[in-house]
């Protein structure tokens, strides 16, 4: 007889906690798109050319509206994907945040990412970073049992 | 824009909120109070996009970029509507967590909305 608080096989991201953080990637996620899709749509409308910095931001808010969807989906390939994604916004926020402050005039635009997102309250910062503590704590349970057999598998 | 509905706006959406944060961390579900407060949000962000579809006839016209300006209303009033589907459907306290942190989310949306309206291209 299982204990009735053993995690439940599957969608174990989606608990608790969790919830609030998948909140807040979904608010980020809209307010990201939302934000791309405005200054693209100014850039095309003024016939400028899309500076490369908004088209970053496009493929940002992409991302995190996959980390999101991630974040919800059960499985292990869903969990992979939340690696994936949440790994590359991690990894955007830093290089294009010291990007913008070594070379302004490729990112020193409003962008997700610029100056590590302080535009957004450095959300896109700091949100990485609790999802994969959140990814570490909620592994699906037949990973769970590959740590147990070998603790440095990643 | 009417300047006096989004100061309302802004102090009713950081109250319900706070009550909401408070609520769900003190171990509540999602309540009458706490949906309630959710609601009244959607009726103003509601009232909002009347009182922006309305105001350009009356001279009111926003300083800065329309576009972005509907962008951050509709998304505003997305939220609402989703956190209180979550709400009901999954009954527990971070529901309740979550309805603060869509509060929180409208009220920096509302107030980014009467920048634009009033101050982006003045």
């Amino acid at each position: 007889m299982p204990e009735l608080t053993a995690p439940a096989p599957r969608s174990t991201r989606s608990k608790g906690i969790g919830r609030v953080l998948i909140v807040v990637y979904g608010i980020l996620a809209l307010g990201a798109t939302g934000r791309s899709f405005v200054q693209i749509a100014n850039a095309v409308r003024d016939s400028q050319q899309v500076p490369l910095a908004f088209w970053l931001s496009a493929l940002a808010s992409v991302v995190y509206i996959v980390a999101t969807i991630a974040l919800i989906a059960p499985g292990r390939v869903w969990y992979r994907v939340a690696w994936i994604t949440i790994t590359f916004e991690l990894v955007g926020v830093l290089v294009v945040g010291t990007l913008s402050l070594t070379h302004p005039e490729l990112f020193a635009r409003p962008s997700v990412w610029s100056w590590y997102g302080n535009g957004y309250l450095f959300i896109p910062l700091v949100l990485p970073v609790l999802g994969m503590l959140w990814l570490r704590w909620r592994r699906p349970e037949s990973d769970a049992v590959d740590r147990d057999a070998s603790p440095d598998a990643a | 824009m009417i300047e006096w509905l989004t100061i309302v706006q802004v102090v009713v959406a950081v109250a319900g909120g706070i009550l909401c944060l408070v609520l769900g961390f003190a171990g509540r579900k999602p309540n009458d109070y706490t949906l309630g407060a959710v609601a009244l949000v959607e009726v103003l962000l509601v009232a909002q996009l009347i009182s922006a579809i309305v105001s350009p006839f009356a001279g009111n016209n926003p300083s800065g970029d329309p576009l972005e300006f509907y962008t951050y209303l509709v998304s505003a009033l997305l939220l609402p509507a989703a956190g209180a589907f979550w709400a009901l459907v999954e009954r527990t306290r971070w529901s309740t967590v979550i309805l603060g942190v869509v509060c929180l989310a409208i009220a920096v949306m509302v107030y980014r909305m009467n920048v634009i309206w009033f101050v982006q291209g003045a």
